[in-house]
C-alpha cells in the first residue's frame, strides 16, 4: 500500500514520449492558430471599437446572426438528433452510406452549398418553382434562406457528435429499459437522451458556432441585405471591402465575434454533467466532439 | 435424457427453441413451474445465453415457441397457420439481470428502481414509495440518493436486483448474476437472491456455471451441453449423482441436502453433518432447508472405527464402487445421498478396498460448508 502510494509521487508525470524533432512543427501549428487572432487584437483601433460595435448596423447584424443562428440550431436539433439515432442504430452498411451523405456538406466548400441550394429552392429551382407557383413562396434572399443555409452547413456537426455519443452509449441500457417494461418513446426520453447529453451539448455548441460563422452559402443563397440577410460575417465582409464603413469597423466586428465564440466556449466548459456523474461516457462523448472540431478546423 | 420429475403441471414458462448458428445448434425443450427457480448449468458455448435471449425476446429462434403463463410470447417457424409472434421485450413481463448491473448512470439508486413501476404507469409518488421499500429489502435504504458510480459493485448488483423485481416480472432471468462479484460480496448477493426469490415466489431461470448458485438457489437443475439438455431434475439429484461428465467435473463435490439440526445438516438417511456456515449469518433455525458441501478429497477412509475427537463427522458405510478419477481413485459409498471419496491408488491398495467392503468415513467439520437454501 505504502509503496504504491509513494510510487506516483516520485514520478509526478509520465516520461515524455514526443520526439524532439516534432516540437518545432507543433509550435508552428499553435502559432498558425493563435497569431492571426493576436494580430487582430493589435490592429484594432481601441478608441473606435466601442462606437463600431454599438453602431446600429453592428447591432442589427449581431441580432440577426443570433436569431438566425439559434433558429438554424433548433432546426438542426429537430432533424439531426433523429438522424443521428437512425445512423447509430442502422446496420453497418446502411449507416456507412448515410454517414457519408451527412459528411458531404462538411467537405464541400460552403459556396457550392449556396449554389446548390439556389438550384433547389430558387425561383426556377427544382422545388422552388413549384413553391412559387403553388404558394407564392420565394425563399432565396430572405431570412429563411439564411437559416436554411446555416442549417445546411451546421447539421453535419450535430449529427456526427450525437451519433458518436449514441454509438458509445450502445444499446445495453435501452435493452434493460425494455425488459423493465418501458416503451421505445419512454426509453428514448428517459434513458437514451440523458446518456448522450454531453455529446448532444457539444454537438449543439459546434452547430451553433458553425451557423454563426456561416458566410459562403449565405452570401450566394440569401444575399447581403441589411437587416434581412446581412449576418455578422457578411457585415464584416462588407465593412472590410469599404462599402460605406471603414476597415476599423470590420476589425471591431471581428473582435465581437471572437468574444461571442469565447463566451460560448467558457459557458460550455462550466457546464459538464459528466463531472458529477464521474463516469467515462461523458469524456468519450467530449472526445467525439473534439474529433469533429478537428474535422471542422 | 430423462425427466425424472415428469412434465411439471401448470408450467409458468414453457420453451421450445431451435437456433442454428453455423455448426452450433441449440435445441431445447424446457418448462418451469410457477414460483420455481430453475438453474441452467452448462459450460461456455453450451447455448445458455442464447436460451436466455430467446426467453427475453432479444432473439427469434429459427423454430420455437415461448409461453409464459399461457401467453404466447414468441412463436416462429411452426407449421401452424398462425403468423409468427414476437412480443417485444417491453411487453413480455420478462425481467433480466446479468452479471453487469447496468444501472442507468444518470439516475439515483431510488430512481433506477422506480423506473419499472413508472414505465408501468404507477404515479410518481407510488413508484418512489415502492423504490424505498425495495431499497430497504436489499439493505440499501440509506443509499437511495446515490448515483451508481458512488456504489460498490456489490451494492450496484443489489440495486439492479431490486430494479428487476420492482418491475414485477412474470419470469426473472438471471444470467450469471454473481459472476462479476468478488469472493466476499458474492455470498451476500447469493443469500439476498435466495431470500428475495423465496419471499416473492418469483419464477426464475438462472444461468450459471457455479454449482454453489444452483445449490443455494435452484429447485431444479437443467444441464445444457453443446446446445442440448443432457439432464433435468431436482438440484440434489442432478448434482449429487451427476449423469454426465460435465456436471461431475463441475460439481466434483459431495452435496447433502437436508434440514438444519442444531447447526448441522440432517441428511435424508438420518446422518448428521456438522459444518461451518458463511460469515455473519444468523444461526440456522432447526428444520430450515440446508445443504452441506464438501470435497471428496476431504473424506478420510478407515477400516476400523476411528478414535480421537478431532473429526466430528464419522459414519459407517460400504463401498459401492471404484472408478478412475483425475486425482487417483474415486470411491462411491452407500447412504442417502451417496458420498464420494477421492483416494490415491496406494491408499486403496493398502486399505484393501473392494466393492462391498465396510469402511468408516470421517470428515472434519471445518471442511464442510453449510448453505441455506
Amino acid at each position: 500500500m505504502t509503496r504504491s502510494r509513494s510510487h506516483p509521487r516520485s514520478h509526478p508525470r509520465p516520461a515524455g514520449t514526443v520526439p524532439r524533432l516534432l516540437a518545432l512543427p507543433a509550435a508552428l501549428g499553435i502559432a498558425l492558430l493563435v497569431l492571426p487572432l493576436v494580430a487582430l487584437f493589435v490592429r484594432a483601433d481601441w478608441a473606435t471599437v466601442p462606437a463600431a460595435i454599438t453602431s446600429p448596423e453592428a447591432r442589427q447584424a449581431l441580432g440577426l446572426s443570433l436569431r438566425t443562428g439559434l433558429a438554424a440550431t433548433a432546426v438542426c436539433l429537430v432533424l439531426g438528433v433523429p438522424l443521428a439515432l437512425v445512423i447509430a442504430r442502422a446496420r453497418p452498411r446502411v449507416a456507412a452510406v448515410v454517414r457519408a451523405l451527412v459528411t458531404v456538406p462538411l467537405v464541400l466548400p460552403p459556396m457550392v452549398g449556396g449554389v446548390a441550394l439556389l438550384y433547389l429552392l430558387g425561383r426556377t429551382g427544382l422545388v422552388g418553382r413549384y413553391l412559387d407557383l403553388a404558394f407564392g413562396v420565394r425563399i432565396p434572399f430572405t431570412t429563411t434562406a439564411v437559416v436554411l443555409a446555416q442549417a445546411f452547413v451546421a447539421l453535419p456537426f450535430l449529427v456526427i457528435a450525437v451519433e458518436g455519443a449514441l454509438r458509445t452509449a450502445g444499446t445495453r441500457y435501452e435493452t434493460v429499459a425494455a425488459t423493465l417494461g418501458a416503451s421505445r418513446g419512454l426509453t428514448f426520453r428517459r434513458i437514451t437522451l440523458p446518456l448522450v447529453l454531453p455529446g448532444l451539448v457539444a454537438g449543439t455548441v459546434l452547430c451553433f458556432a458553425r451557423a454563426l460563422g456561416e458566410f459562403g452559402a449565405t452570401a450566394l443563397f440569401a444575399g447581403n441585405a441589411p437587416g434581412v440577410t446581412r449576418t455578422m460575417p457578411l457585415a464584416i465582409y462588407t465593412a472590410f471591402n469599404g462599402a460605406g464603413v471603414s476597415q476599423d469597423s470590420a476589425v471591431a466586428l471581428s473582435l465581437l465575434l471572437v468574444v461571442v465564440a469565447v463566451v460560448i466556449l467558457v459557458l460550455v466548459r462550466g457546464w459538464r454533467p459528466d463531472r458529477e456523474r464521474g463516469s467515462g461516457s461523458g469524456g468519450t462523448a467530449g472526445g467525439t466532439a473534439g474529433g469533429t472540431a478537428g474535422v471542422a478546423a | 435424457m430423462r425427466h425424472d420429475a415428469g412434465t411439471p403441471p401448470g408450467a409458468a414458462v414453457s420453451v421450445r427453441a431451435v437456433v442454428r448458428r453455423g455448426a452450433f445448434v441449440l435445441d431445447v425443450v424446457l418448462e418451469v413451474r410457477p414460483g420455481e427457480v430453475l438453474a441452467v448449468l452448462g459450460p461456455n458455448g453450451s447455448g445458455k445465453s442464447t436460451l436466455l435471449a430467446v426467453l427475453a425476446g432479444l432473439l427469434v429462434p429459427d423454430l420455437g415457441r415461448v409461453e409464459v403463463r399461457g401467453r404466447v410470447l414468441t412463436s416462429a417457424g411452426e407449421p401452424a397457420p398462425a403468423a409468427p409472434v414476437l412480443v417485444p421485450p417491453a411487453d413480455r413481463a420478462v425481467g433480466l439481470l446479468g452479471q453487469d448491473p447496468l444501472l442507468f448512470p444518470h439516475l439515483t439508486a431510488a430512481r433506477n428502481i422506480a423506473f419499472g413501476p413508472l414505465a408501468a404507469g404507477t404515479p410518481r409518488r407510488g413508484a418512489e414509495a415502492q423504490a424505498a421499500g425495495w431499497l430497504d429489502a436489499v439493505g440499501l435504504a440509506s443509499h437511495a440518493d446515490r448515483r451508481p458510480a458512488q456504489l460498490s459493485g456489490g451494492q450496484q448488483q443489489r440495486v439492479a436486483l431490486a430494479r428487476a423485481l420492482a418491475a414485477r416480472p412474470d419470469v426473472l432471468l438471471l444470467d450469471e448474476p454473481m459472476a462479476s462479484l468478488d469472493v466476499r460480496t458474492a455470498p451476500e448477493m447469493r443469500d439476498l437472491l435466495r431470500a428475495q426469490l423465496a419471499a416473492h415466489r418469483t419464477t426464475t431461470v438462472l444461468v450459471t456455471h457455479d454449482v454453489l448458485d444452483a445449490v443455494v438457489l435452484a429447485d431444479r437443475v437443467a444441464v445444457l451441453e453443446d446446445g442440448h439438455l443432457v439432464d433435468v431434475g431436482p438440484t440434489a439429484r442432478v448434482l449429487a449423482a451427476p449423469r454426465n461428465p460435465f456436471v461431475a467435473d463441475l460439481a466434483g463435490v459431495n452435496l447433502v441436502v437436508g434440514t438444519a439440526d442444531g447447526g448441522a445438516v440432517r441428511a435424508p438417511d438420518g446422518r448428521r453433518f456438522v459444518g461451518v456456515e458463511g460469515t455473519d449469518s444468523p444461526p440456522l433455525p432447526d428444520g430450515a432447508p440446508v445443504a452441506a458441501v464438501f470435497r471428496p478429497a476431504a473424506v478420510v477412509v478407515q477400516t476400523a472405527e476411528p478414535h480421537g475427537a478431532s473429526p466430528r463427522n464419522v459414519w459407517r458405510a460400504s463401498v459401492i464402487g471404484l472408478e478412475a478419477a483425475p486425482t487417483g481413485v474415486r470411491l462411491r459409498t452407500t447412504g442417502d445421498p451417496e458420498v464420494l471419496v477421492d483416494l490415491t491408488p496406494a491408499a486403496v491398495a493398502e486399505l484393501g478396498l473392494v466393492p462391498g467392503a465396510d469402511v468408516w468415513l470421517s470428515v472434519k467439520a471445518s471442511e464442510v460448508g453449510l448453505h441455506r437454501r
